[in-house]
């Protein structure tokens, strides 16, 4: 671009402008993003390590707050659930999001209404899926437990006014909201598999079972890896769809990290312990995407 | 490739084998594959359907001994009354306000920052867009209470600044849009720099017409985001004047915790729009979704 025996003052110069440039492109975003998440994610690391007064503010108290996590109760039994829910979510939205793809990848009528229908849960309301479920959920009246004693079974589950079943309800309703997304991940992970494999593996006479073990799964592997870590941290980090459905209940049944960090905070106003919860959760959530990223790393090798 | 170049290998195998009857297998398993969707599709459509189907009842068919399926008779009353007994038009347009203009501007912020990102070179560029990339993976319930002290201070709570401030500077715009001008050959931005342009006449002459389709994913995306957030309004918006659709409907179902029909009424409302949004931009939602999907 330049002539040559400017060449390097004037890269010295376009370096800066660019600089200069780059900058005032990023800066309208930056200047928000950088206040608003940027300092609070800071923030976190200063107030778990403060106890908080009303009138005071925050005053420095070491490790005070997570020596009090180690006997609080309620923290264990939220970490607990919070296990709970992501064990069973995360294969059961795995495995059904992947049986949808692979039942929508391929030309047939009536695909694009099955991948709408599929995806439509995804971007409706949490307050509004949570109305209806609970109702869907009723133990007497409502319509599951209808189904359920049509086949015979007298004593239907008590669902969400059951604190053994008010988790398995929760678990449901989460994986029926995110499969369809998940699936469409999938969907665009099949895209990028070359058609040529399944040719050649059809000639050497693989059958679709083989053709799904020896194509298929090896080809997705990076799809469903960037799946699994999404919906790891999708899974930690729960709130919504419980706080709405089940407020934790009943009892402490469905009471997970994110809405304990919730009670505590804005209920109790305990800044600084609540912040302490949410370095635990962060915690948690960062190590797990590390190790699983490490555990990619030794495979693809 | 090699074994696109090969195709003579393919014709004595299919002499040697004795050919399939391959229709049949295929009928089966085209018939297989439809039931199986046909009774995952209902599972997934029957909330919908019931929560339709309950709009339209009288309020103490709802629920009933056996269930019943669909109404007796169709009563439109429910979508009467709802607007007399709950401040539904405030709660709309409200939502209808914070989500026009946090969409705006996410959609202008995140796609110059994005064009900066991926087309222009400067030193600390590269870190700065893996530490964007890294809040992703950092759930939000982690800083929502220091977020909340900062709001506080900066006297933002309690006012639509603070949903605004929340919701329009996501990484997920800069994601998104870093993605698609990636595909957009350098060689024709060299092109035009050649010819004189500035940096911002080819972000607005070329990289904006150019991104449409990406622009429609973020802004249907963000619409509906921003429409459904339910967290945000919960922890921010206080004054029963400033109240959002999700989070009136909330306050909705615990006054009137009875009236099933008018709940389940006033859910189809909240879903509605969104609804229609979506199937008028179906493409995008699918496009825009892929699209962040592809590169982890």
């Amino acid at each position: 671009m330049a002539t040559m025996p400017v060449a390097r003052r004037s890269r010295g110069r376009l370096m800066s402008r660019n600089t200069v440039v780059g900058w005032s492109f990023l800066l309208p975003n930056f200047i928000g993003f950088g206040i608003f998440t940027f300092i609070p994610v800071g923030l976190l690391f200063y107030y778990a390590f403060t106890d908080w007064n009303v009138f005071t503010g925050a005053e420095w108290s070491g490790l005070d707050n997570f020596s009090r996590l180690l006997n609080d109760s309620s923290f264990w039994t939220a970490l607990r659930n919070t296990f709970y829910y992501s064990i069973f979510h995360i294969p059961l939205t795995l495995g059904a999001s992947l049986a949808l793809a692979l039942l929508l990848n391929r030309k047939m009528r009536g695909v694009a209404f099955f991948r709408t229908a599929a995806f439509f849960p995804y971007i409706t309301s949490i307050v509004a899926i949570a109305q209806v479920w609970n109702m869907l959920f009723s133990p007497s009246f409502g319509p599951i437990n209808e189904i359920i004693r049509a086949f015979g079974v007298d004593n239907p589950p008590g669902w969400t006014s059951s604190a053994n079943w008010s988790m398995p309800a929760v678990i449901i309703v989460g994986v029926w909201r995110e499969m369809g997304y998940y699936m469409l991940l999938i969907l665009a992970g099949l895209q990028t598999v070359p058609a040529q494999l399944y040719e050649a593996a059809r000639v050497d006479g693989a059958n679709a079972w083989w053709q799904f073990r020896a194509v298929t799964l090896p080809g997705l592997r990076p799809t469903m890896f960037f799946v699994t870590v999404m919906l790891t941290i999708g899974s930690l980090k729960v709130f919504d769809l419980i706080l709405v459905m089940t407020d934790g209940g009943p009892g402490q049944s469905t009471l997970v990290l994110t809405q304990y960090i919730y009670q505590k905070g804005f209920k109790e106003q305990e800044f600084g312990y609540a912040s302490a919860i949410s370095i635990v959760l962060f915690g948690i959530c960062l190590a797990v995407t590390v190790v699983q990223f490490l555990v990619n790393k030794r495979k693809d090798a | 490739m090699t074994m696109l170049e090969t195709p003579p290998a393919e014709v004595p195998l299919n002499l040697v084998k004795p050919r399939r009857p391959d229709r049949t297998p295929n009928r089966v398993g085209q018939v297989l594959r439809y039931i199986a969707l046909g009774i995952l599709i209902s599972a997934v459509l029957l909330p919908f359907y019931w929560m339709v189907s309950s709009s339209l009842k009288m309020n103490n068919d709802v629920f009933t001994i056996p269930v019943k399926w669909y109404p007796d008779t169709v009563v439109w009353g429910n979508y009467v009354d709802i607007w007399q007994k709950s401040e539904m038009t405030t709660w709309l347009r409200n939502t209808l306000l914070l989500s026009v203009v946090v969409t705006f501007l996410q959609v202008l912020t995140g796609s110059f920052a994005a064009y900066g990102f991926a087309k222009v070179r400067f030193p600390g560029r590269d870190v700065l867009f893996l530490a964007y990339i890294a809040t992703i993976a950092v759930p939000w319930q982690s800083y929502m209470i220091p977020q909340f002290v900062l709001f506080s201070k900066l006297k933002l709570t309690d006012t639509f600044w603070s949903i605004i401030a929340l919701q329009a500077f996501s990484a997920f715009g800069v994601f998104l849009m870093k993605q698609f001008y990636e595909t957009i050959p350098d060689d024709l931005i060299d092109a035009a720099r050649i010819d004189g342009m500035n940096e911002y006449g080819i972000y607005r002459r070329i990289m904006l017409p150019l991104s449409v389709p990406a622009l429609a994913s973020l802004t249907l995306l963000t619409l509906v985001n921003t429409w459904n957030d339910y967290l945000g309004p919960l922890l921010y918006l206080r004054s029963p004047g400033l109240r959002t659709i999700q989070l009136g409907l909330k306050t909705f179902v615990s006054t009137y915790n009875a009236e099933y029909a008018l709940i389940m009424t006033g859910s189809v409302l909240s879903v509605l729009p969104i609804a229609v949004i979506f199937l008028l931009g179906q493409r995008y939602f699918v496009e825009g979704i892929a699209t962040t999907g592809l590169k982890g």
